[in-house]
């Protein structure tokens, strides 16, 4: 990007004609724009980021000294494991997704907008899943070695998790939409995001149990794509009409 | 000075809103009823009242982020909630919360509203924030996070629509000052505004509107409440 130099005793004023009102379009931010400062700000905010990362990874660790060493039981129980500690993990980081937003009143403001709400959510959400989804799907093949997890489970637990995350935390902007007015919406935005996630648990062990059985996990994907794809398509809609209505009060 | 419009998108707007019997209600309680006041181009509009008389309300009513109300709104002659999306795109609007993310600094808040970058520092010059532009707005003082929002009136080709909610809050008497003439820049170039104000603000020509005037009697309301 170029950057131009401020010359602050001869600013550039060509450029401003101050003569009259014109019925110029808004200025909107474009989706570009829009990713790269919620990723800005979600890397200023690094804490929001390391939290969801660190309570994965303790939890996981926590779970062969409370259920036993035994290599073949925490073999059996792993896929099930990191998928439900992934999915709580991004539960816990939703419930800020629209919160700054809506406090300082930007929120209000992209609401305004001419344009609809549909790409400032996505932005949003991508930027969401970047920073904790992501991040969660890399560090799975490690868990999965910590807990015993067949080898073979270690690409289709990888690819099961970055897809399904994704779903994840499209899902739970909806949750985070709808609940975003409310003070301390914690157990409320689990109750309407956690029926939801089901499908996506199911599916997501579903195809590393399949794989470590030695099937073929194709169909698995399948549908957690097919789920993503619906979700990107729909989540979003459904979060900016949830928000235009936490707006109203 | 050579003012006139001459090209068809350089074209200046009659704008006017125009607001007839509005009441608004907020928890059941009524905060004002038979509202009236019609906006024009290059008049300035200052709506006082006590706090919690419904100013805010009012003003979420006018960009449409409040849809209970009884009562007309026309803007350009067309009824709400229709003209609504026409409304936006020549609105600027800043309200109590500023949408200025803490998270940012000052130029990045403003390349978010779609400033260019010499735009935006010329903006922020303006308001006296010259050698604040990279500082996290978290860092800086009410009053200035307050002139970050603001910088946004001083941007090229503002929208002709100004509606400001309490835009003097935190403000020193500079800011104050530089605000009133931005304000009667705009109104000269034919635009409008309509702001909520504690203070008195030095704009010409400006009406007072005073939303106790219309509040419902409580006595009559007693009244009607022992008739019944």
């Amino acid at each position: 990007m170029r950057v131009e130099p401020f010359d602050r005793a001869n600013p550039d004023l060509s450029k401003r004609d101050s003569g009259s009102v014109k019925s110029v379009p808004p200025r909107v931010p474009g989706f570009y724009t829009l990713l790269r400062t919620e990723f800005t700000l979600a890397v200023r905010r690094r804490s929001d980021i390391v939290n969801p990362l660190l309570f994965f990874v303790t939890v996981l660790a926590m779970m062969p000294l409370g259920i036993g060493p035994e290599p073949e039981m925490l073999a059996r129980m792993a896929a099930g494991l990191i998928w439900v500690m992934a999915l709580l993990a991004t539960l816990l980081s939703q419930e800020s997704l629209f919160r700054g937003d809506y406090e300082d009143g930007s929120l209000e403001q992209l609401a305004l907008q001419p344009q609809p709400l549909y790409f400032p959510v996505l932005a949003k959400v991508v930027v969401h899943w970047l920073v904790t989804g992501m991040p969660l799907a890399l560090l799975s093949p490690l868990l999965g070695m910590m807990l015993n997890l067949g080898e073979a489970g270690y690409w289709p637990l990888f690819v099961s998790l970055a897809l399904g995350t994704a779903s994840l935390s499209l899902i739970g902007a909806v949750g985070a939409a709808l609940t975003v007015a409310l003070r301390r919406p914690g157990l409320l935005l689990a109750l309407i995001i956690m029926p939801l996630y089901v499908p996506v648990l199911i599916f997501g062990t579903g195809a590393v149990q399949a794989a470590l059985d030695g099937y073929g996990y194709g169909p698995q994907m399948a549908i957690l794509g097919a789920i993503l794809a619906a979700a990107a398509a729909l989540a979003p809609l459904a979060a900016a009409g949830a928000i235009r209505i936490s707006l109203e009060n | 000075m050579s003012a006139q419009p001459d090209t068809a998108t350089n074209t200046v707007r009659e704008l006017t809103l125009c607001v007839s019997g509005l009441s608004c209600e907020r928890d059941g309680r009524v905060l004002f009823e038979g509202l009236e006041f019609t906006l024009n181009t290059g008049a300035a509009l200052q709506i006082v009242g006590a706090n919690g008389a419904g100013k805010s309300t009012l003003i979420r009513t006018l960009i449409g982020t409040a849809s209970d109300y009884t009562g007309d709104i026309l803007w350009q002659g067309a009824p709400f909630p229709k003209s609504l999306p026409e409304l936006r795109t020549s609105l600027l609007y800043i309200g109590h919360n500023a949408g200025v993310r803490r998270g940012l600094t000052p130029l990045e808040n403003l390349a978010w509203y779609g400033a260019s970058r010499s735009d935006a520092m010329m903006a922020l010059d303006a308001v006296g924030l010259y050698g604040f532009e990279d500082v996290l707005c978290q860092q800086l003082s009410a009053g200035q996070n307050r002139r970050v929002a603001l910088a946004r009136l001083y941007l090229p080709d503002p929208a002709p629509l100004w509606i400001l909610d309490e835009p003097l809050a935190a403000l020193d008497v500079a800011g104050v000052a530089s605000l009133e003439t931005q304000m009667r820049d705009h109104l000269q170039r034919g635009g409008s505004v309509l702001l909520t104000s504690h203070q008195p603000v030095d704009v010409a020509p400006l009406e007072k509107l005073n939303l106790a005037d219309f509040q419902p009697c409580p006595e009559e309301n007693l009244e009607q409440a022992y008739a019944s």
